[in-house]
């Protein structure tokens, strides 16, 4: 009960830390919806050659467009987030002392990066959806049920997105620099996620490999509860299950990864 | 002094500009994923896209490469490094380019004129001396846009320093925006990245030329052989910025 109140309270801190920057978050809404104007422009054209393009008509792609952006932030698709903090603390020796605090260092971490998704899910999610569904015609749900869903998606899409992180945060543990398979990592994270194209609409095997790929939780997977493309309990459990299962997998590589890289530590000497 | 540093680890630099090349060709891969399913866009075939795209992202390249580093200004603000440069003997947008100058960059100079060379070669134009000569200035000039962008953006952190995203709406938006054809967009967009921010100067105008294309929202031909003078304009205005962008500047804990 008590390391309950511990990760709420770490949480709590992971929410106001990125509250405080109101004009950063001002900045970034901003820079959202640019984005999401110039993406819109470009699928209008491609829906417009290849109507129906991954099964979708021209109103659920234009959606999509304004999800990717409404979500980019809360799933981390541009930046590392915490990794970066992580990546800094392996490589100057902070994190011995992390790892000697009673907590658990991988739920410290993903208490902290779901009070960031809270907080840049309204805050940078909410301003850009509105605006674009304003300028374009939008394929949004009426019924309160479907929404409630692609909530529950999101918050899976959040744990699936920390996972990955945190698994790419402990390569440090043996690059000593690990910043720049965090980029690597998160350009080809925002490739696969399908910020830039749907993945349904990905041609050929690159499309059959990029669907079953972790980061296929992030996006895809809420949008099209969002968008209707998967309806009814039995799809929605389906999608579901492929989030979760991947979020068991790459949690249980990190605390692996985790275990070695720490012997590793010991065996140096400190 | 950045340069040598970075030429030491001579894997590492090459490992650096490969990881760039690459990165940055993720989204030309993205418009042959479109054209994959899609014979044209905005009424533009593969080739003349991919003459958009490589003549924006060489010019970008250029910029990236020489200012790259400009638009951590808001983190200098905060941290108080951007002192140091002050009191030193040397233009401070000079210092503030060249400190942390990344030569890995060149990864996406190289990755859009590898992008320009193809399409040049799958075109069919008929070439004049006026098209030969304006390939070359119209990538100079888009060059020059983009770094009064840069700069202007920079200069806009002096008073909103942790806003440094706002300017990657502009930066890379419009390097996003002018890789597609103009047709693509809507008439009131086009028209505000002609006349309000003058990207469209970068390439669609000079390029329309030389692929023969008319021009959008009626704009008349000559306006191609433009984009020398409206780099001046707009890097006098960004210089004006910064100039009043420094002379504001209050030091950190003032």
């Amino acid at each position: 009960m008590g390391s309950c109140r511990l990760y709420a309270a770490v949480a709590a801190g992971g929410f106001r830390r990125y509250a405080t920057y109101r004009s950063a978050t001002a900045a970034g809404v901003f820079t959202n919806t640019v984005f999401g104007f110039i993406v819109a422009y470009t699928y209008l054209a491609l829906w417009d050659e290849r109507p129906g393009l991954g099964g979708y008509d021209q109103a659920q792609a234009l959606t999509y467009v304004w999800i990717g952006q409404a979500l980019a932030q809360a799933l981390s698709m541009f930046n590392a987030g915490f990794a970066v903090d992580m990546v800094a603390r392996i490589r100057n020796g902070d994190i011995a002392v992390d790892l000697y605090r009673p907590v658990d260092l991988q739920l410290w971490y993903l208490a902290g990066d779901l009070g960031r998704a809270v907080f840049q899910l309204f805050s940078r999610g909410l301003v850009p959806l509105t605006v674009g569904a304003l300028a374009f015609p939008l394929a949004l749900p009426g019924d309160p049920v479907v929404w409630l869903e692609f909530l529950v998606a999101v918050a899976l899409a959040v744990v699936v997105s920390f996972a990955i992180r945190y698994v790419l945060a402990l390569s440090a543990f043996w690059l000593l620099d690990g910043s720049g398979v965090l980029q690597f990592g998160g350009l080809v994270g925002m490739f696969f996620t399908g910020l830039l194209l749907p993945l349904n609409a990905m041609p050929g095997a690159l499309g059959d490999i990029a669907r079953v790929l972790p980061w296929a939780s992030l996006l895809q997977m809420p949008a099209d509860i969002l968008l209707g493309a998967r309806s009814g309990a039995a799809e929605v459990l389906m999608a579901y299950a492929f989030q979760a299962g991947w979020a068991v997998v790459l949690l249980a590589a990190g605390r692996l990864l985790q275990s070695s890289a720490t012997r590793k530590v010991v065996l140096q000497g400190g | 002094m950045w340069i040598r540093s970075t030429l030491v680890y001579r894997t590492s630099f090459a490992a650096a500009v490969l990881t760039n090349f690459l990165v940055t060709a993720l989204d030309f891969v993205v418009i042959w994923m479109m054209f994959s399913q899609a014979t044209s866009l905005g009424g533009y075939s593969f080739a003349e896209t991919a003459f958009l795209y490589g003549t924006a992202s060489v010019s970008f390249g250029i910029t990236a490469l020489l200012l790259g580093s400009v638009d951590d200004l808001g983190l200098r603000v905060r941290d108080g490094s951007l002192d140091a440069f002050l009191v030193r003997p040397a233009p401070v947008l000079v210092q503030v380019a060249a400190d942390r100058f990344g030569l890995r960059r060149l990864g996406r100079f190289l990755q859009g004129a590898l992008v320009l060379g193809w399409s040049l070669t799958r075109l069919d134009l008929d070439w004049t001396p006026a098209k030969l000569l304006l390939l070359p200035v119209m990538l100079l000039s888009g060059a020059a846009i983009f770094g009064a962008v840069y700069v202007a953006g920079a200069a806009f952190q002096f008073w909103a320093q942790d806003a440094a995203e706002a300017q990657s709406a502009f930066t890379f938006g419009g390097l996003t925006l002018l890789q597609y054809p103009p047709t693509v967009f809507a008439r009131d967009f086009v028209i505000g990245v002609t006349f309000v921010v003058p990207l469209a100067f970068v390439n669609w105008l000079p390029a329309l030329y030389v692929l023969g294309r008319p021009y959008p929202v009626g704009l008349p031909w000559w306006l191609a052989f433009t984009p020398p003078l409206v780099a001046a304009g707009s890097c006098a205005l960004a210089g004006l910025a910064w100039r009043a962008g420094v002379r504001s500047y209050r030091s950190t804990g003032s």
